[in-house]
């Protein structure tokens, strides 16, 4: 669901979920708050604790909620009994028990566990971030439980049976990059979850053989669900199709229906008609299943999405054919959000869909457009939010199908942009300075110029002076990732200038130990910080000690940092967790080649693998 | 550069890299780590891992041809899932194999032949003689091997390189008699 994944998505931070207080002055005090009290508090704070209760039961953000709880210890014990939904960014920031005996009455929790980078390789398999110590804490400790939504965790086929069994009330769960299971644990699942109400896979990694693939489709409760949402748009293996339509023809509140590639132009067809009140509609392959069968589709397949009035967001096209495109033309005036990233597409074949598009506000696209297909988006889309174009060919000497002209002209265009992921081959500075102008309520700003170091392609520059203005014109700039060739200058405006700044990505960038120093020292609200391949040292690394506390991570790899430092910053920061990872399990250097260091309550996991040193 | 990928020699590769970088900047100094023991082993893409086993480079066709730019792990910042996605398009392709239409002057109907099967010219030699040993007749077994290229021009098979060939061969055609004794005879 587009609003669950926003919620997910790495610029939307609580701040600190389990944050108390991280400054290094309050020490023990600080932490002791999580402890049980020796005395019951007499009757008439009773009276006012429950006062407070029934009022914070509308509090819903989590920022504000643990702003609440520092405001004294009743307040403190009002806001844990009535927070609903847990938050916990690292699931080695706090254990389960520590969660569970602050808070008792969660019902929807939201877990993350390994670090950004290991969705790129960087992080060697098995590193950790298991689901079943929280599954099985959480089968004692949350008996009402609800929803459980789970990012980079390690899942297994037995943790899905837990949750089913464990649960009786289970309504949700959402699954986001994620390794570990397999059909086998979805049937179990899809059997036991009564009450389902939403099931959504995204993304997730499945290494199953065909052999072992197992019809989980059919295993839904005969009888009426109560299905709202089901999405498998990542799942590699086909689905038994005549369960998956009688499972369709059996949701009568099924809203949002994500299939994937295995289903055809023809099949997508059926299941629409079962479903007319779909709001989100995943497409699979948008083809037809046989060669040259295109004609007799394409008549139905125009009626159905006629017929579906209420769709305001699309997906899949994975295979898309192209003499299947104008049939979604009836849905296009109504649609907010449309994910075209898996769809080779030119912009002769996107011009006619977009000029339909007046109200979209995201738009996910591959490059294949080009810069001729981003001008159209710009001449229609002026309701746009957010852009993310995506590269077909994700090398660094691919040929570039978009580049400064398409990020101008979308900055012209669309003014409301506040969310850019933008992969590319050129790039100028004065695109850019272009962009933080035009768009200055720009929140997320993500240039990707796929090759390394490479300058300002009309000047021969740096792109210090581009991402400088950025992070000077965009006041509500929280998320900012950096590319291309980048000085120590390019550190210093953000260092200056980026005051809300919570999430920063650095790759091949920068000259010295000044580049990370002025963004530690200058950046207040850092929370996230990820790092490759930039020649940044122990220097830099201690220079940022005043700050760590107030961290969710930071990262860093093939950077120049040693042994020594490490174990410096470790020493000084006791509630630190300074992970060494190796990519050699015998290599004992002093180089270090990969840290991942982050705040903890509970100190040192006890399941790290031999190729990670905790410091 | 064989192997794995992440090795390279970095002072050559600094000798010949072109970089705009300001007097004075630092390129970093560790060299790319390896993707061995990093990478995600990628079972979907079944047809990548037979592409990689054939050739000695990682990730096949793709990298023996970018000789000297090292292929950087999690470089650009892609995830996997969507990577496969298109990798997985193209393998699939790429595994239907290369078939071509034969015709031999005289035979009554054609046959069809896969060209990534055969290693080299003498085996394609070899299984063409074997498929078409039925209509040799008493003649004697003079003949030539041509085919038509992207062109649409009419070439002797062998004389270009095997992968080049691959690449641009439309279809086989195998002429016999007094034609092909003329055409081989000027091609020595």
């Amino acid at each position: 669901m587009r609003e669950e994944r926003s919620d997910m998505s790495e610029d939307d931070d609580g701040g600190g979920e389990e944050k108390d207080s991280w400054a290094p002055g309050l020490g023990v005090a600080g932490k002791s708050r999580g402890a049980p009290y020796p005395l019951p508090p007499p009757l008439c704070d009773q009276v006012l604790e429950n006062v407070i209760e029934n009022v914070l039961q509308f509090l819903t953000s989590r920022r504000d909620r643990n702003a609440v709880s520092l405001v004294c210890r009743s307040w403190y014990r009002a806001e844990a009994q009535t927070r609903r939904e847990l938050f916990i960014g690292n699931c080695y920031a706090v254990s389960p028990r520590r969660a569970i005996d602050r808070f008792r009455c969660v019902r929807s929790l939201v877990l993350k566990g390994k670090p950004r980078f290991a969705d790129f390789g960087l992080v060697p398999i098995g590193w950790g971030a298991h689901f079943s110590p929280w599954a099985s804490a959480m089968a004692t400790g949350y008996p009402w439980l609800e929803k459980i939504c789970l990012k980079r965790m390690s899942v297994t086929d037995d943790d899905l049976s837990r949750l089913a069994l464990s649960f009786p009330f289970f309504k949700g769960l959402t699954i986001i990059c994620c390794d570990g299971f397999s059909t086998a644990g979805l049937a179990v699942f899809a059997e036991k979850c009564r009450h389902l109400r939403l099931l959504d896979l995204i993304e997730d990694y499945f290494e199953e053989e065909e052999y072992e693939v197992v019809d989980w489709i059919s295993k839904f409760p005969q009888t009426t669900t109560s299905l709202e949402t089901l999405g498998f748009d990542c799942l590699p293996s086909a689905v038994n199709f005549e369960a998956l339509e009688a499972l369709i023809a059996r949701s009568p509140a099924l809203r949002q229906l994500r299939v994937n590639h295995h289903v055809t132009v023809d099949q997508l067809r059926r299941l629409m008609v079962r479903a007319p009140q779909l709001t989100h509609l995943g497409t699979g392959s948008f083809r037809s299943p046989e060669e040259g069968e295109g004609m007799e589709h394409e008549a139905h397949l125009v009626s159905a999405f006629a017929a579906s009035r209420s769709l305001v967001s699309l997906s899949g096209f994975r295979e898309v054919e192209s003499q299947f495109l104008p049939a979604i033309y009836p849905v296009c005036s109504n649609i907010t959000f449309l994910n075209f990233s898996f769809a080779e597409i030119t912009a002769e074949d996107l011009k006619p869909v977009i000029r339909h598009c007046h109200n979209l506000q995201n738009f996910w696209v591959l490059d294949t457009v080009g810069d001729e297909g981003l001008q159209a988006v710009a001449a229609t889309c002026k309701d746009l939010r957010e852009l993310r174009v995506f590269p077909l060919d994700a090398t660094e000497d691919s040929e570039g199908f978009v580049s400064d002209v398409g990020l101008t002209a979308i900055s012209e265009g669309c003014r409301k942009l506040r969310s850019i992921l933008y992969f590319c081959q050129r790039m100028t500075n004065k695109a850019v300075l272009t962009m933080s102008k035009n768009c200055q309520e720009l929140v997320v700003f993500r240039l990707c110029i796929m090759a390394r170091h490479l300058p300002d392609h009309h000047t021969g520059e740096p792109m210090d002076e581009g991402f400088g203005a950025i992070v000077m014109n965009c006041k509500n700039l929280t998320r900012l990732a950096v590319s291309g060739l980048l000085t120590d200058k390019a550190f210093g405006y953000i260092g200056k200038y980026g005051k809300s700044i919570r999430t920063l990505s650095v790759a091949f960038a920068g000259n010295s130990d000044m580049g990370l120093r002025y963004v530690l020292e200058g950046c207040p609200k850092l929370q996230k910080l990820e790092i490759r391949d930039s020649p940044f040292g122990d220097p830099a690394l201690l220079s940022g000690i005043h700050h760590y506390y107030n961290m969710r991570f930071l990262w860093m790899s093939s950077c120049k940092l040693s042994r020594r430092g490490c174990e410096d910053v470790a020493q000084r920061l006791p509630r630190l967790v300074v992970e060494v990872i190796r990519d050699r399990p015998e290599a004992d250097d002093e180089a270090v080649e990969k840290l991942y260091m982050y705040r903890s309550l509970v100190g040192r996991r006890n399941d790290a693998p031999p190729f990670v040193k905790i410091l | 550069m064989d192997g794995g990928v992440g090795y390279v020699d970095m002072d050559a590769l600094k000798a010949t890299e072109l970089r705009l970088g300001l007097p004075g900047s630092d390129p970093p100094e560790k060299p790319p780590p390896t993707t061995t023991t990093t990478a995600r082993p990628t079972k979907r893409s079944l047809d990548e891992d037979r592409a990689a086993r054939r050739e000695p480079s990682e990730g096949g066709r793709a990298t023996s041809t970018r000789a000297t730019k090292a292929q950087v792990v999690g470089w650009p910042p892609i995830r996997s899932y969507r990577k496969n996605s298109f990798q997985a398009m193209k393998a699939a392709a790429e595994a239907a194999g290369l078939y071509v239409k034969v015709s031999m002057d005289g035979a009554p109907y054609l046959r069809k032949i896969d060209l990534e099967v055969y290693k080299g010219y003498k085996e394609l030699r070899e299984a063409l003689e074997d498929m078409f040993k039925c209509f040799e007749g008493c003649k004697g077994s003079e003949y030539a091997i041509t085919y038509e290229d992207k062109d649409g021009d009419l070439m002797l098979v062998g004389d270009v390189p095997w992968e080049m060939f691959t690449s641009s061969c439309k279809k086989l055609r195998i002429i016999r008699g007094a034609e092909a004794i003329r055409g081989l005879g000027s091609s020595q």
